[in-house]
Order: C-alpha cells, then sequence, then structure tokens
C-alpha cells in the first residue's frame, strides 16, 4: 500500500476531516511536550470512536505500518513522538464522559477526556478524582494512563494506575479487549491491566476507560512553611512522616524556583532558602489534630515562617504557586530542561547536596521543585539553547542527576516515563535480562512491533528470539550457512 | 491426570540446594490429587534458577509453593513432579523505616514479616485470612489475596512496587525497584500479582509500608433481612466515610440473621468521631454495638474467616459493590432453590462476597452455574476458592474468562512455553 492508498483508506475510515496529510498540518504534531526530539509523522488521523481506531489499527497492522497514540500531547520524555512513516493517532476527538455511576464510584470516559473534567463532571455529588499531574487542566485520561501520571496528591492516594478499574484496549493486531473488572473488583486471570497503565503507549490504546472517583474529604489544611535550606526542609517531611502521618501532599521548592515563581505570578512567596507546602485531608478530627503535630514539627526544623491557608482562595494561591513552577522558568532562563527522577525519602538531602555540587561543576543553574513526601525530585536544570554547547553540556548534567538518583537507590523515573527520552539509560537501571523479560510481556501484545516502537527499550527485541546469549544453528556451526 | 511418573534426577537436584534439601514427596505434597514425585527447598535465587533450568530440561512440572496454605486453589494440575518450596529464602532483605519500605524474599511468613515490621509501628496492608495459618509473602503475591483492610490499602497490586522472578527457564529478572514513585520499565510486580505460579517463580517482593494505627474500633449493627445489609452498606459507603476514611466495611448472613461492621482505625479523638457518626448512620438499620481491644480483634479474626470448611464448595463473587443485594438475590435464590445450605460473607465495600454452600453435589454444581451464569453477564465473575475434587471436575474454578483469554494465553507462552509452571491450573487451562 502506498501513501495515497493508505490516505484513501484512512479517508474511507474517518472522513476527509479525520485525516491530516499536508506536511505543513503535519508538523503540529512533529513532538510531544518534549521538544528536544522532532519527527514529521507520514499521517495523523483523528478517530471519533472505538471502532474507528480498531479500523485504524487493523489496517497499520496487515499492512506492518508503526502508529503512535497520543493524547494531549504534553508528555515530557517524549512518549508520544511520532515515528518515521508512520501514522499518529491522536484522540483528541474521542472525549466523551460515557457514564458516571455515583453508586459503584466510577466513571467511564473516552481516552481523550480531560483529566480535570472528570472531578468538574461529579464534583455537585461530592466526588472528585484524584490523580493530579501538574498538567491536568490539559493532559488527556488515555495519556494519563499510558504514563502511570502521579501528581501532588499521589503519596496519600496513589497513582493513575490505583484509579484505573478497568480499560477496553484496541490491541496491536486490532482486535479488542476489556482488561480490568471495571466495576467489579479482581478479574479473574493475569493483571494484564495493571501491566497495561504505564506501558507508555507500546501495548495498545485504551478506547473506554473505568476510573475510580473518590468523597470528598471532609476537612482539608495547608500550610506553606519557610526554611534556611532544603536541609532544613527535609527534616521537617523526615518529622512528618516519622510521626506517622500521612499527608496528602508535602512538596518542596528550592530558593532559585520560588525566586522565578515569584517573578512570573507573584503568590507572594516568602524569602526563603526552601519552601515546603503540606496539605492534610481527612475526617476533621484527624486533620486538625495532625495538622497540629505538623505545625509542631515545622517549628521544630527551625522553620522562619508559618502561613496556614485560612480559605480554598488561599489554598489556591499555594498550589497555583507550586503548579506554575516548571512555566516560570522562563522568566529566568531562556531554555530548561525538567529531570525527572525518584530517591528514597530518606536520600533526598544527600542527593540535593550531590546535586549542587554537579551544578557547580558544570557552571548551570539548577532549579529543584519536587514531591518531597515519595522523593520525586523535577531538577530544572536551566541553560541557553543559543550558547554553543550549553544544550548538550545541560542533557549530560540532567543524566548526571538520574544517576545519582541511582546510586541512592532510587528510579530513572517516577511519573513523566522513560519514552524516547531515557532509553538509552535503562541498562543503568535494569539488566539485559531484565528487559528481555519485560519484552517478553510487549511481544505477547504487540508480535510485529508496530505499537510506539523505538520507545523504552534501547534494544528492541524480535519477539521470535529466545532471550539469552546467542546459540549457533546447527547448520551454521556445521559450515553450511553464514549469519548475517 | 498424572499418567506415568518421569525421571527425576534426584542426585543432581542434591548438588544444586545440597542433600538434605531434596526429599521424596508424600501425599501431604499433593496438589489438589495429583502427587507429585520430589520437595525441594532451594536456598538462594541461583539455586532457584539452576533447580528450573534442570526442571526445563527433564520436562518435569513445577509447582512453586510457600505455606502450602492455598495448594487447593485452582483447578487441579495436569501434572506436578516437582514442588518448589521457598520456605528457606524467609529473609527480610531490607527494612527501612524512613522510607516506609520493605524488601524480602517470598517465604517469608506474613504473620512474621507483619512482627518484624511492628517493632518500627509499620505494616504491610495486607491481612488475608490465610495469613494466620502461616501463609508466605510470595504465596499471598501469587494468589492475590486480600483481606478486610483491602477497602483503605488496596491490594497486593497497590503495594508491591518491585519483584525478582526466576523463570521456567532459569532466567533471573527484576522490575520496578525500591521506591514507592516508579515509572521505569514494564510494571512486572503487577503481572505476577495473582499468577498462581504459572509465569514464574516469584523470589523477592518490595512493597510500600504503612504506619500502625494508634487505635482500632468497630461498630458492628445486627440486622435480621439480607436486603438490609447491603443499605446500611451503601450508606455507609456514601456518608463522609470514604474508601480513605473506613478502613474496612464488611458482612456476614448466616441464613437468617447478619451482621454489617465498620472498622475505623487511627488516632483517638478521630476514631471517637467516627465510631459516633457511622453509630448513627447504622443505628437505623439495627442494634449497634461498639467493639475495641480485645473484643475488635476476636470479632475481626472470626468475621475475616472464610465462611465454608473442607468438603464445602467456597465461591468468591466480584461484582459491582452497589450489586450486593443482586449478589444475595442470586445466591440465596439459587441455594435455596436446591436445599443447598448457604453461608455468606464478604467485603461490602469493595464488592467481593465469599458464599460457603453445603449439599448435595448435583445441586452445588447447579448453583455454581447458576450464580456464575447471572454476575457474568453482569459483568463480575465467580470463582470456585474451595470445592472437593468430585465439585472440581464438573466445574472449572476460574470460568471461561472474558474476551482477554487469548491474551491471556500468548503472555502464558511467552513467559513459560513448555508450560513447566503449575500446569492446568490457572484460567483457561493455563
Amino acid at each position: 500500500m502506498d501513501r495515497g492508498q493508505l490516505i484513501q483508506t484512512m479517508k474511507e475510515i474517518l472522513g476527509p476531516q479525520g485525516v491530516i496529510h499536508e506536511r505543513e498540518e503535519l508538523r503540529t504534531y512533529e513532538c510531544d511536550g518534549l521538544m528536544n526530539y522532532r519527527v514529521i509523522p507520514d499521517l495523523v488521523v483523528l478517530p471519533e470512536s472505538a471502532e474507528q481506531v480498531q479500523q485504524i489499527v487493523k489496517t497499520c497492522y496487515v499492512e506492518g505500518i508503526p502508529f503512535v497514540a497520543r493524547g494531549s500531547g504534553t508528555g515530557l520524555s517524549g512518549g508520544a513522538l511520532p515515528v518515521e512513516a508512520g501514522i499518529l493517532i491522536v484522540l483528541t476527538r474521542m472525549r466523551r464522559i460515557l457514564e458516571v455511576d455515583i453508586p459503584n464510584g466510577r466513571v467511564v470516559v473516552e481516552p481523550g477526556v480531560i483529566n480535570v473534567w472528570v472531578t468538574q463532571e461529579v464534583a455537585d455529588e461530592g466526588y472528585y478524582y484524584a490523580p493530579d499531574p501538574a498538567s491536568q487542566i490539559v493532559s488527556s485520561i488515555g495519556g494519563n494512563l499510558a504514563e502511570n501520571s502521579g501528581g501532588v496528591h499521589c503519596l496519600k492516594y496513589g497513582f493513575t494506575t490505583n484509579h484505573v478499574m478497568g480499560a477496553e484496549v484496541v490491541l496491536p493486531d486490532g482486535s479488542v479487549v476489556h482488561l480490568g473488572g471495571g466495576k467489579a473488583p479482581d478479574a479473574p486471570g493475569y493483571e494484564l491491566l495493571g501491566a497495561f497503565v504505564g506501558s507508555e503507549g507500546t501495548l495498545g490504546i485504551a478506547t473506554k476507560i473505568t476510573l475510580r472517583i473518590l468523597r470528598k474529604p471532609e476537612s482539608v489544611r495547608t500550610l506553606l512553611a519557610a526554611f534556611k535550606d532544603t536541609e532544613e526542609a527535609g527534616g521537617a517531611v523526615s518529622g512528618i512522616i516519622g510521626a506517622g502521618i500521612v499527608p496528602a501532599a508535602i512538596e518542596m521548592m528550592d530558593r532559585l524556583t520560588t525566586e522565578a515563581v515569584e517573578t512570573q505570578i507573584s503568590p507572594g512567596f516568602p524569602d526563603a532558602g526552601a519552601i515546603l507546602i503540606v496539605e492534610l485531608d481527612g475526617p476533621e478530627a484527624e486533620v486538625e489534630n495532625q495538622f497540629e503535630h505538623v505545625i509542631k514539627v515545622c517549628e521544630e526544623n527551625d522553620a522562619s515562617e508559618i502561613r496556614i491557608a485560612e480559605d480554598d482562595e488561599e489554598r489556591a494561591l499555594f498550589w497555583k504557586g507550586r503548579k506554575a513552577a516548571f512555566g516560570a522558568m522562563g522568566s529566568i532562563s531562556n531554555d530548561y530542561y525538567v529531570q525527572d527522577g525518584v530517591v528514597p525519602r530518606t536520600e533526598l538531602g544527600a542527593v540535593l547536596k550531590k546535586i549542587a555540587d554537579l551544578s557547580e561543576e558544570y557552571g548551570l543553574r539548577v532549579a529543584n521543585v519536587f514531591h518531597a513526601g515519595d522523593g520525586n525530585l523535577h531538577p530544572l536544570v536551566l541553560y541557553d539553547n543559543d550558547a554553543p554547547g550549553e544544550a548538550e553540556k545541560a542533557e549530560d548534567l540532567a543524566g548526571d542527576i538520574v544517576f545519582t538518583c541511582l546510586e541512592h537507590g532510587g528510579s530513572l523515573t517516577g511519573e513523566h516515563g522513560i519514552g524516547r527520552d531515557k532509553m538509552k539509560y535503562m541498562p543503568r537501571m535494569f539488566t539485559a535480562d531484565d528487559m528481555n523479560v519485560m519484552q517478553l510481556l510487549r511481544c505477547a501484545f504487540d508480535p510485529h512491533q508496530i505499537c510506539n516502537p523505538g520507545k523504552i527499550f534501547p534494544t528492541p527485541r524480535l519477539c521470535g528470539e529466545r532471550p539469552g546469549p546467542f546459540h549457533m544453528h546447527p547448520v551454521q556451526k556445521a559450515g553450511l550457512a553464514e549469519n548475517f | 491426570m498424572q499418567t506415568h511418573a518421569k525421571n527425576v534426577p534426584t542426585e543432581e537436584l542434591q548438588s544444586i540446594v545440597g542433600g538434605e534439601r531434596v526429599r521424596d514427596a508424600s501425599e501431604e505434597d499433593a496438589v489438589d490429587g495429583v502427587t507429585p514425585s520430589v520437595v525441594v527447598e532451594p536456598g538462594t535465587v541461583e539455586e532457584t534458577s539452576e533447580v528450573m533450568k534442570l526442571a526445563s530440561r527433564e520436562g518435569l512440572a513445577v509447582s512453586p509453593r510457600g505455606g502450602g496454605t492455598k495448594m487447593g486453589l485452582g483447578n487441579p494440575p495436569r501434572e506436578a513432579d516437582l514442588i518448589l518450596s521457598t520456605a528457606r529464602m524467609d529473609e527480610v532483605i531490607e527494612h527501612a523505616p524512613g522510607d516506609q519500605i520493605v524488601r524480602v524474599q517470598a517465604g517469608i511468613k506474613l504473620e512474621d514479616l507483619q512482627e518484624r515490621l511492628a517493632g518500627a509501628d509499620q505494616m504491610l496492608g495486607i491481612d488475608p485470612p490465610e495469613g494466620a495459618a502461616g501463609a508466605t509473602v510470595g504465596g499471598i503475591v501469587a494468589a492475590n489475596s486480600s483481606g478486610p483492610r483491602r477497602l483503605r490499602y488496596g491490594t497486593v497490586r497497590d503495594l508491591i512496587i518491585g519483584i525478582r522472578v526466576v523463570l521456567a527457564d532459569g532466567t533471573v529478572a527484576k522490575a520496578g525497584g525500591k521506591v514507592v514513585k516508579n515509572v521505569a520499565g514494564y510494571d512486572l510486580s503487577k503481572l505476577f500479582t495473582g499468577s498462581l505460579g504459572t509465569l514464574g517463580v516469584i523470589a523477592e517482593a518490595n512493597f510500600r509500608l504503612h504506619p500502625v494505627r494508634e487505635t482500632a474500633r468497630t461498630v458492628v449493627v445486627e440486622v435480621d433481612d439480607y436486603k438490609t445489609v447491603a443499605d446500611a452498606a451503601q450508606d455507609l459507603t456514601h456518608s463522609s466515610f470514604t474508601q480513605f476514611v473506613l478502613d474496612a466495611l464488611e458482612m456476614r448472613w448466616d441464613g437468617n440473621k447478619g451482621v454489617v461492621a465498620a472498622l475505623f482505625e487511627g488516632i483517638e479523638p478521630a476514631v471517637e468521631a467516627q465510631t459516633t457518626a457511622a453509630s448513627q448512620i447504622l443505628g437505623s438499620h439495627g442494634e449497634v454495638r461498639v467493639l475495641d481491644g480485645d473484643d475488635g480483634e476476636a470479632f475481626w479474626e472470626d468475621l475475616g474467616r472464610r465462611p465454608w470448611a473442607a468438603g464445602d464448595v467456597g465461591l468468591k463473587v466480584s461484582a459491582p459493590p452497589a450489586d450486593l443485594t443482586a449478589v444475595l438475590d442470586s445466591v440465596l435464590g439459587a441455594a435455596g432453590r436446591r436445599e443447598v445450605e448457604v453461608r455468606v460473607s464478604g467485603h461490602a465495600g469493595t464488592g467481593v462476597t465469599f458464599a460457603g454452600l453445603s449439599g448435595g453435589e448435583d445441586g452445588l454444581v447447579e448453583v455454581v452455574e447458576e450464580v456464575r451464569e447471572i454476575r457474568v453477564r453482569r459483568g463480575g465473575s465467580v470463582l470456585v476458592q474451595e470445592a472437593p475434587l468430585s465439585i472440581k471436575s464438573r466445574l472449572d474454578a476460574w470460568g471461561t474468562g472474558g474476551d482477554y483469554l487469548g491474551l491471556t494465553r500468548r503472555v502464558k507462552e511467552k513467559f513459560d512455553p513448555g508450560y513447566t509452571m503449575n500446569p492446568g491450573r490457572f484460567l483457561g487451562g493455563i
């Protein structure tokens, strides 16, 4: 099938409005939220239904055409980077909320539905959808599912994977399966839904997603505390967790971050070496009691100032400042690279010190903003793309930062994914056997490797191969054939 | 059923794990009626890998075993030659209280682990009834066992953060890590959760932990109509007692009377306030009791037990939680029409109902088939978790599975192409 025939076939499936094939229009889709990598796809298609997705994928399967699914394109690891000579399946037209089931605490949505819409839909009933990535006003549920998105409240409430209860999935061969129990718990068989969520779009396309919604907590208390430096703020974090308190959120920002945020949106943050935002939620009696304890711990760790949000408006201002952190870097640096690494919480102090050393060594500024409760760091490496060699230097520094995380028992990524960006680092965290075994799963779902190829694994494995050392074929051993 | 004994190279096994770690199997080692030849106890991951290589080479069927509390789960195996016991691999590899994580070898008993963790005022939020009978962490992961507190903490899949496995061909691989938040690579920890030893041997597992709560109180309401059970449960679920306030919401129905029980754990003033509020809500459905201390613990130990005994048929019915009355209708109705005795208990807050059935064999089989037909049609499942072999030969323990059965088989065939691991015990004859 040549390109012309493919365009024709796609138009038959989707109508002329659902197919983009002019080069200038395709350029819009050349990257996701990580703009260092750009590939112009051969074709962009915009299905409006699961049936259309299925027909598109079937065509790809029969013709051997690689495809990449994409939601809002806010991902930060290049997970939705198109492949050359491949189709980009954009799911933004599938944005219906299909069902709200309050008695069972479930909402069923299409993948293009924006994260925050789910909460908006059920707020009047007193419910909300817990995972809240900073991108939640633009990122889609399908994308959240692919990346297993976190957010500031996942310390207490878990990640996307803990809130996706079922998914209708178009597999890479065009067949449709229903994974997870949906409204009923514990579907028999392997936990395929758990393996699918967070697989970065490499195992299929979710076309219908069943989410769990929670009752809004009775009470929410939020405070902002200022400290001399990140070490003292880190001491407060350990004190809070050590007291057996599981806060809804604990976020930390260093001086460079708060300065940038201040320049950008002026939330009136105190002038301090580190700022902590702590939020507790739950039944009123519990929250009040533990909130007092949190204040005490902050005081014991020499907080120079503690501000307590008096109302929803003030709380929203604290969070606005935190969620604006990435974007605000634009006000103090021409360019910046968002890193995402994880360390055991107790290693935070040592790792932050190492990051400061690295920053000095490279001569590049690093702003730190992170989910302190679960050790998920987001160092922002500031650089100037116009200065020769600086972009490469920034990438090397960002790399050294995640290697530091690994040395301290952490992970390459807490929520942004491996995608295209961190493929090359995977062998630092996993052995060849680890990755081979992971790819057995890939082969079961996608034997032809057409679904978002070239992501996660640095060395794709042919699905017919057995893992392990190379064995010479008997024919070859006998000198009757050569291995080409 | 096993038709002929295979040659098990005992001496070679002994050279891997040591002479005293290999012994002939007895009737007590039978896996659902199939008696294996040999029990082998490797002490390390490396030894486990060597044992698996040998088993694959010789075409021996392997059944991994932890505490042996669930050897009757699933269908009887087509074959079982080797029991691979994880009993010697029972260490805590790392417990980092400040990070609230633990790494353990699979053979550690849940009770022993909880005791270790309690020293740091922490716990693993998994509380299946077989924990008290000596179940190991590896077995609990493999069977995806859960208990009342799943309402608050979720199930194994929600708490496991890393895993190390040994595949049938001896390959050793890990996934995840020891940090709570981690999206690097595929989440094989979840894939192996509930795989009943059919994808490989679970050698190590890492978990997220939670703080032990300082006080606990239970509100119990007695009801005399099973429809009230569901009403009371729904009232609590949709009060301000959400999944993250209520620690457990359980029910039991004994034929003419029942209870609904809510567990609150936390700090004293909060638990006190919640108990008062819950008593009011449940009070409209019947007489309310509040239990704490030893009374509360004894109550939960009793309520947590599955409502069946050896020789009965035990079902696990999964359904949307708001369908509880319909679930009870179908179970009690089907049993009543066939003079089958029935006792029911379950996790009312999450939609898991256990039914213990006793009666004539034909009646039992008919009850299971009828309930299964209804519940599957309404988007749930019915597993046979306990049954005599004569009944297992007439019923599949898992049912037929959904449209994902083909995919399930492809996963199995990638991980264990020779069907070495627990052949026949899992869904779809896997």
